[in-house]
């Protein structure tokens, strides 16, 4: 998108990354992932595993339970090293940048976490404020204000915003999580089964909230799910993990079309079409 | 590079009319947002038209910033491209936020609290031994179900663990003491009495009580947040829905190995010092070894090593129900867990001195020598 030709008596108010002189680069793949291999004592997770997310992508990454999807995602964030290959964020490697530079990028995706991992210790407000304070940009009535707003945007009202995590639904701890994930406008959202233990309507307007928020801000996602209606809803590409390996790569309809034993289990209840239309 | 939030005014049509562009995301907005807010504030002032057709991207902070600078309501005239029409409806579902409640609790409503408080304790204490109690005649129905296991664990960790640690500091102790009274007995030229001394302090005050301290700061707290972290994890839950009872089978083992091994530990500590103060004795007094050890049951009637094992019992009964009775009160938080802890250690060790008071008083009569 092309700015409109600025008036030369515009004022301008750079950015803070404009501020500490940050150079424009070619823009590399969000993540870039190259020959990863990843073993927990004997056990091989990936051998020799590639993927790449470009800008603007919605990955979904589906596999079978224990295939290593968590894992892998621990690694793109830079949770876990690899055992082999290199695992690039914005075309960083994001556990050998230098700590500034760390910093930077961490501040540049939201994770929603399989299990949510919020902070028990705090309530549901100060756990999406959590972030947003950590910036130490904003003040507070600034701050109340995005929390709230960030809570609508996953349907919980400001009464919620007092609860502790203890207290939440199951599917109330994803809804949290993922304005947490979602407080500092992410480039790149990184999402572990966010439907899992949503009603579908929920499910739906999940896939609508992120639809939109993906239009108006252009960011990128990787998400791991089992629900075939979030996948159809939501993925632009979607990749297959079996064996260690990623055994499809592509569209939907093209995942679907490759002759593969997982991909075969997988999508089976959709290639049906007495189910399918039943969906639809 | 974004190409960063960016102001212009201009005429148009003879209006008065702001023409924002640029990317007003929180990544691309300046670093301190109040000379913006402040500036755009001051547009918003006077009646003027805004333009966001040039806005390449809006996000929630952006949309907030303007909402702010509207004073929370729509200008009158303004152009919105449609895709950040959106989140600015977002802004405008955001309620105003309310003035805050004023307000410090009167003295009397803390004190009220807190009191409140300590009654709880002391209610659910009460009901755990009661629960305990009750366990324990169900047991002697059902001996299979003796939770024999969880027992053995709780008395090597408690009991068998906690061996060095307690020699030591029980030797270091009775080393000190009888260090320091030596050097007062020579002045009066009574040194034989060290022996009474040491025995008397260390066997029926100091040794219980060491051991109390170290038992409540390690075994005390670690059964505090064992038990915590599996009410965190739900796991208590886990054995409920299983059928099995957490007091019969959490509680009473920890609280009946604790009873066990403190009494042992306190002969054992006792003994270390009384080793210490032996030691210090024939270095500092010349006293001999012989001597100490011929005269130590003449003067420190048998009675009181009968008040150091009572109290090692009473001790370890009350720590394992303290911690345990903290423990199951964590809520599902990890701040609960940290106070639960702190207070398990905390109270069990006040408690063990007020008991150790109590104990002074009933047996006043009690193991002197004549
Ligand atoms: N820290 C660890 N130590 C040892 N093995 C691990 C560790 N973390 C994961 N694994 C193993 O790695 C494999 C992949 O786990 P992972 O959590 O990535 O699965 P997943 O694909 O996310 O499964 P699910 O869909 O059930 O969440 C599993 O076999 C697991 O046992
Ligand atoms: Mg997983």
């Amino acid at each position: 998108m092309s700015a409109a030709p600025r008036p030369p008596e515009a004022e301008r108010f750079p950015s803070p990354a404009e501020v500490a002189g940050g150079q424009p680069a070619a823009a590399p793949p969000v993540v870039d992932i190259r020959g990863v291999w990843t073993c927990f004592g004997g056990t091989v997770v990936h051998q020799d595993l590639d993927l790449v997310v470009r800008r603007g992508e919605l990955l979904g990454l589906v596999g079978s339970s224990g295939s290593g999807k968590t894992t892998l995602l621990r690694e793109v964030v830079g949770l876990l090293r690899p055992s082999r290959g290199e695992v690039r964020l914005f075309g960083l490697p994001i556990l050998d940048a230098d700590p500034d530079a760390r910093r930077e990028v961490r501040r540049r995706f939201g994770v929603l976490f399989q299990h949510g991992a919020l902070f028990s210790a705090l309530p549901v407000f100060d756990n999406i404020a959590f972030p947003l304070r950590e910036l130490k940009r904003l003040d507070e009535a600034m701050i109340r204000d995005l929390v709230l707003m960030k809570m609508a945007m996953v349907e919980l009202g400001p009464e919620m915003a007092g609860l502790m995590p203890a207290e939440l639904s199951g599917g109330m701890v994803k809804r949290v999580a993922l304005a947490r994930a979602l407080a500092l406008e992410p480039e790149l959202l990184v999402l572990d089964e966010p439907t899992a233990g949503l009603d579908p309507d929920r499910s739906e307007n999940f896939v609508k909230l992120i639809r939109t928020l993906q239009r108006e801000l252009d960011f990128t996602v990787i998400m791991v799910t089992h629900d075939l209606a979030t996948l159809a809803g939501l993925a632009s590409r979607v990749a297959a993990l079996s064996d260690g390996r990623v055994v499809a790569n592509g569209t939907l309809e093209e995942v679907m079309a490759v002759d593969h034993p997982f991909t075969r289990s997988f999508f089976a209840s959709l290639r049906q079409p007495a189910l399918c239309g039943s969906r639809r | 590079m974004l190409p960063p939030a960016a102001i212009a005014c201009e005429v148009r049509e003879g209006r008065q009319c702001v023409r924002l562009s640029g990317h007003w995301t929180l990544a691309a907005l300046p670093p301190s947002l109040a000379a913006l807010e402040a500036r755009l504030c001051e547009l918003a002032a006077t009646p003027v038209d805004w333009d966001l057709s040039g806005v390449a991207r809006l996000d929630s902070a952006g949309a907030l910033l303007l909402w702010r600078a509207w004073g929370r309501r729509w200008p009158e005239v303004v152009a919105v491209p449609e895709a950040h029409c959106l989140v600015l409806m977002r802004a405008e579902s955001v309620p105003p936020p309310l003035p805050p409640v004023a307000g410090r609790r009167p003295p009397l409503l803390v004190a009220g609290r807190a009191a409140l408080i300590v009654g709880s304790h002391l209610r659910d204490l009460v009901a755990l031994a009661g629960q305990l109690l009750l366990d324990l005649v169900w047991l002697f129905a059902n001996p299979r179900q003796l939770p024999l296991r969880e027992f053995s664990a709780t008395l090597y960790k408690s009991g068998a663990r906690a061996l060095p640690v307690t020699a030591l500091v029980g030797f270091l102790i009775g080393v000190v003491v009888s260090y320091l009274s030596s050097l007062q007995l020579k002045l009066f030229g009574a040194e034989v009495f060290i022996v009474n001394i040491l025995g008397m302090s260390i066997i029926r005050e100091l040794g219980p009580v060491l051991v109390a301290v170290l038992v409540a700061g390690r075994s005390g707290s670690a059964m505090t947040a064992q038990i915590g972290v599996m009410r965190v994890t739900e796991e208590i839950d886990a054995l409920a829905t299983m059928g099995v009872s957490r007091s019969l089978r959490l509680v009473l083992p920890k609280v009946a190995a604790l009873a066990l091994a403190m009494p042992l530990l306190v002969v054992w500590c006792s003994a270390a010092g009384i080793v210490g103060g032996l030691v210090a004795a024939n270095l500092q007094l010349d006293l001999s070894w012989g001597f100490f050890i011929e005269t130590l049951p003449r003067v420190v009637p048998l009675p009181n090593l009968w008040i150091g094992l009572a109290k090692g019992l009473v001790f370890g009964l009350l720590i394992g129900l303290v911690a345990c009775h903290f423990g199951l009160r964590v809520k599902p938080n990890t701040e609960s867990l940290s106070t639960m802890t702190t207070s398990s250690v905390v109270s069990s060790i006040t408690i063990v001195i007020l008991a150790d008071a109590v104990f002074a008083i009933l047996t006043r009569n009690v193991g002197l020598p004549l």
